[in-house]
């Protein structure tokens, strides 16, 4: 095969010189401005935004109820350290399709790697707003400052690194929306590498961010207290991640289902009941490790006290009921019981998160930290705005919907020239 | 900020490890070839246990509670004076943004006691080795610093020290986290902590810190019914800086006694060592399955990175 994509269709000058105003015309919304979801979102970020002056002028103090006993609350425990929980999807996804080559899972690898790109970029970059001094936030990063020590320095890094990964992993897409074919040939290739980094950084971060309360040994009930805590916090985020994927998988096939292929619809239940096989047998290898911890620890003695009981509607409730539900529903294939489950699962690993930062943190302080309505405002704020990017982003790029024609034979012409060196040089070593 | 004119203590530390004998520099120099990759918490423990830190005790069983330490250590650090009246000490309070020092008073079996709190300035400090800038540091002669050209506000630093002593601005666009840092500008000079210079019941002892544990050891040989058979700080998370002795538990005097005895940094260098390793390994992993992933279903072709 001599032709290559570019000879196809080569790019001209006048492709170019569109390119400002194809860029002009995306830029301007598409559909209609007054929508239930704007006339909430909207007003919710620009209000978040006023706050958010209020806060850089006066100090954290000044809107949220952080103290000197907790210096970490809502945005770090829910937008960072349960968002980050919320993104492992990609990661996940990811390997199995390029990794293991599971090409059944292929119609969401996009949307996935998206909304795991989004979730490090809206809520990782949260934690810009909880630092009280963030224009020393290049100290660890190009600085003469590094803090090799810390588990945070890890985790700045892995976030920053992670988040150049997953763009990579998603530029194909952007490629394409521009019309930029050589460039969605460069991308394209770049692809497997992106991945391979991406899950190695995956791993380390998701597991970082549970490292980080290493040290604070005699701050955390001992019942949440774990010094398998990093093994934990990456066995959740892996079916942390998936239920997020069938959550937002059957949001996005109501919202924005005129643009997924009709071949797409029907595959997407036999992929949610997978995934769903996946996460209960995950959930199973994640009690284990909670039972071990609790065994090894003697800890079943803390049970029978107040936070013993919270401790058995998290495990109970949202660990053990939603994997009996995914392992349940996989047998009888039932949609709607996965979908139930991955909700449970998402309340649980809310609920840990937050026991571990917030509410089983320093349980023995006569004041407790609740978050004021400021803070709650503007991590609904970061959601919205989320939200709003991934609207944005779907409506224009081939996320949802199949590529430009001119991507999948060019791919198709790849492949073709995979298959033809192969035999090439399996004839040669005859 | 008047730490600005002083040496940076980085520059202090470097001098004072060319100054390590051969054999010492020898032994660092094998881990740093771990080291670079693991981070430099394995050779910063082998140049801890080597170095002489300072410094002080305190013998709760003299402390008057005259709170002369509070005032000095106020106007030696710029701090605002802290209130005159001496029904602060109806309350148990902590050290706090514009407090680095405080005397709390407490009702035990054995009477009233007092007892000075501040930064511990550990041997092995959580609050250091959590810190990603390396604003918090351990500098050479002991004191734990805050330096405010590095710090980016994390607050990691509150969340792991485990006598929660480093304190956060909350009210400030330019906050600063604020805590003891045992005069070391001072000690550069050659001189004590101020509260030690000025303590008049000489309950607080300025030294070395081998010679420090000396001491207390000498006192309670001396008057074993004055003393508890315990030195606070000599084991706790790996020994402190800052020694105390009693007549009482020190549970009874507000000191936490389930902190143990082990470096606080050491609960997280297990995970630290073992990124580099999933670091250099998973890729080599993945990128093996993947081929052999794509081999076995070679009449399929590729998956590839659009939809199909």
């Amino acid at each position: 095969m001599s032709i290559t994509a570019e000879k196809i269709v080569p790019i001209t000058k006048t492709d170019r010189e569109r390119l400002v105003p194809f860029l002009i015309r995306e830029l301007k919304p598409k559909g209609k401005l007054i929508t239930p979801f704007n006339l909430i979102s909207l007003p919710v970020i620009l209000l978040g935004l006023v706050l958010l002056v209020i806060r850089f002028a006066k100090g954290l103090g000044s809107i949220t109820n952080l103290s000197q006993e907790y210096p970490w609350g809502l945005w770090i425990g829910f937008d960072v350290i349960t968002g980050v929980a919320f993104a492992g999807g990609a990661y996940v996804i990811t390997f199995m399709v390029y990794v293991l080559g599971m090409k059944k899972y292929h119609p969401i690898a996009r949307v996935t790697i998206l909304n795991g790109f989004l979730a490090y970029v809206f809520y990782a970059g949260a934690l810009l707003l909880d630092l009280g001094r963030p224009w020393n936030v290049v100290n660890p990063i190009i600085g003469n400052s590094f803090g090799v020590s810390s588990v945070l320095f890890l985790v700045a890094w892995h976030f920053m690194l992670y988040m150049i990964a997953a763009f990579v992993e998603f530029s194909p897409a952007v490629a394409e929306w521009l019309g930029m074919r050589r460039l969605r040939r460069l991308l394209g290739s770049l692809t497997l590498g992106a991945v391979i980094v991406g899950i190695t950084l995956s791993m380390l971060h998701q597991s970082g961010l549970g490292a980080l309360y290493l040290m604070a040994k005699p701050k955390i009930h001992p019942l949440w207290y774990s010094e398998f805590i990093p093994i934990l916090f990456f066995v959740s985020s892996i079916f942390a991640g998936l239920s997020m994927v069938i959550f937002e998988g059957t949001l996005s096939q109501r919202v924005f289902g005129s643009q997924v292929s009709s071949e797409h619809h029907s595959s997407h239940d036999d992929i949610v009941r997978s995934l769903a096989k996946v996460c209960g047998y995950t959930m199973l290898v994640y009690m284990f490790l909670k039972e071990l911890d609790l065994v090894h620890g003697k800890e079943w003695t803390y049970l029978n006290t107040g936070m013993g009981h919270w401790y058995l509607v998290e495990t109970t409730g949202f660990v053990l009921i939603p994997c009996i539900m995914f392992l349940r529903c996989t047998a009888t294939g039932s949609i709607r019981m996965c979908r139930v489950a991955s909700i449970l699962t998402l309340i649980g690993i809310v609920l840990n998160r937050l026991n571990v930062s917030i509410i089983a943190f320093k349980w023995y302080e006569p004041v407790r930290y609740v978050p004021s309505w400021m803070e709650i405002e503007i991590t609904l704020a970061v959601i919205f705005a989320e939200i709003l990017a991934f609207r944005w982003i779907v409506n224009r790029m081939p996320v949802l919907r199949e590529p430009p024609a001119w991507a999948r034979e060019s791919h198709r012409l790849e492949r073709e020239d995979v298959r033809k060196e192969r035999v090439i040089w399996k004839s040669s070593s005859i | 900020m008047a730490g600005e004119q002083w040496p940076d203590p980085l520059v202090l530390e470097r001098r004072r490890e060319r100054q390590m004998d051969r054999r010492d520099a020898l032994k660092t120099m094998g881990l740093l070839g771990a080291s670079t990759l693991l981070g430099d918490s394995a050779a910063a423990e082998e140049r801890a246990s080597d170095a002489e830190f300072f410094g002080v005790l305190v013998d709760t069983t003299r402390c008057a509670g005259c709170r002369n330490c509070e005032f000095v250590c106020a106007e030696t650090n710029g701090l605002p004076d802290p209130p005159d009246d001496d029904s602060v000490l109806e309350q148990e309070r902590k050290p706090s943004v514009t407090q680095w020092s405080v005397v709390n008073r407490y009702e035990t079996d054995r009477g009233e006691v007092f007892v000075k709190r501040q930064c511990m300035h550990c041997n092995h400090p959580a609050c250091a080795s959590a810190c990603l800038t390396k604003a918090m540091l351990k500098t050479g002669r002991g004191p734990v610093i805050w330096r405010e050209s590095k710090c980016m506000g994390c607050r990691f630093c509150m969340i792991s020290c485990p006598f929660d002593i480093p304190k956060f601005e909350y009210n400030s666009p330019v906050p600063k986290i604020q805590k003891c840092r045992m005069c070391w500008e001072r000690l550069a000079e050659g001189e004590q902590p101020a509260c030690v210079e000025e303590c008049p019941e000489e309950a607080l002892t300025f030294g070395p810190r081998r010679e420090l544990l000396d001491i207390a050891r000498r006192r309670i040989y001396k008057s074993p019914d004055r003393y508890l058979n315990h030195i606070y700080g000599e084991h706790e998370t790996g020994g402190t800086g800052w020694l105390y002795l009693a007549a009482v538990s020190f549970e009874q005097l507000g000191f936490r006694a389930d902190l143990g005895t082990e470096p606080y940094p050491e609960l997280t260098k297990n995970f630290l060592y073992s990124v580099p390793v999933v670091f250099a390994l998973m890729p080599l992993f993945l990128l093996g399955v993947s081929g052999a992933t794509k081999r076995a279903d070679e009449s399929e072709g590729i998956p590839d990175e659009h939809h199909g």
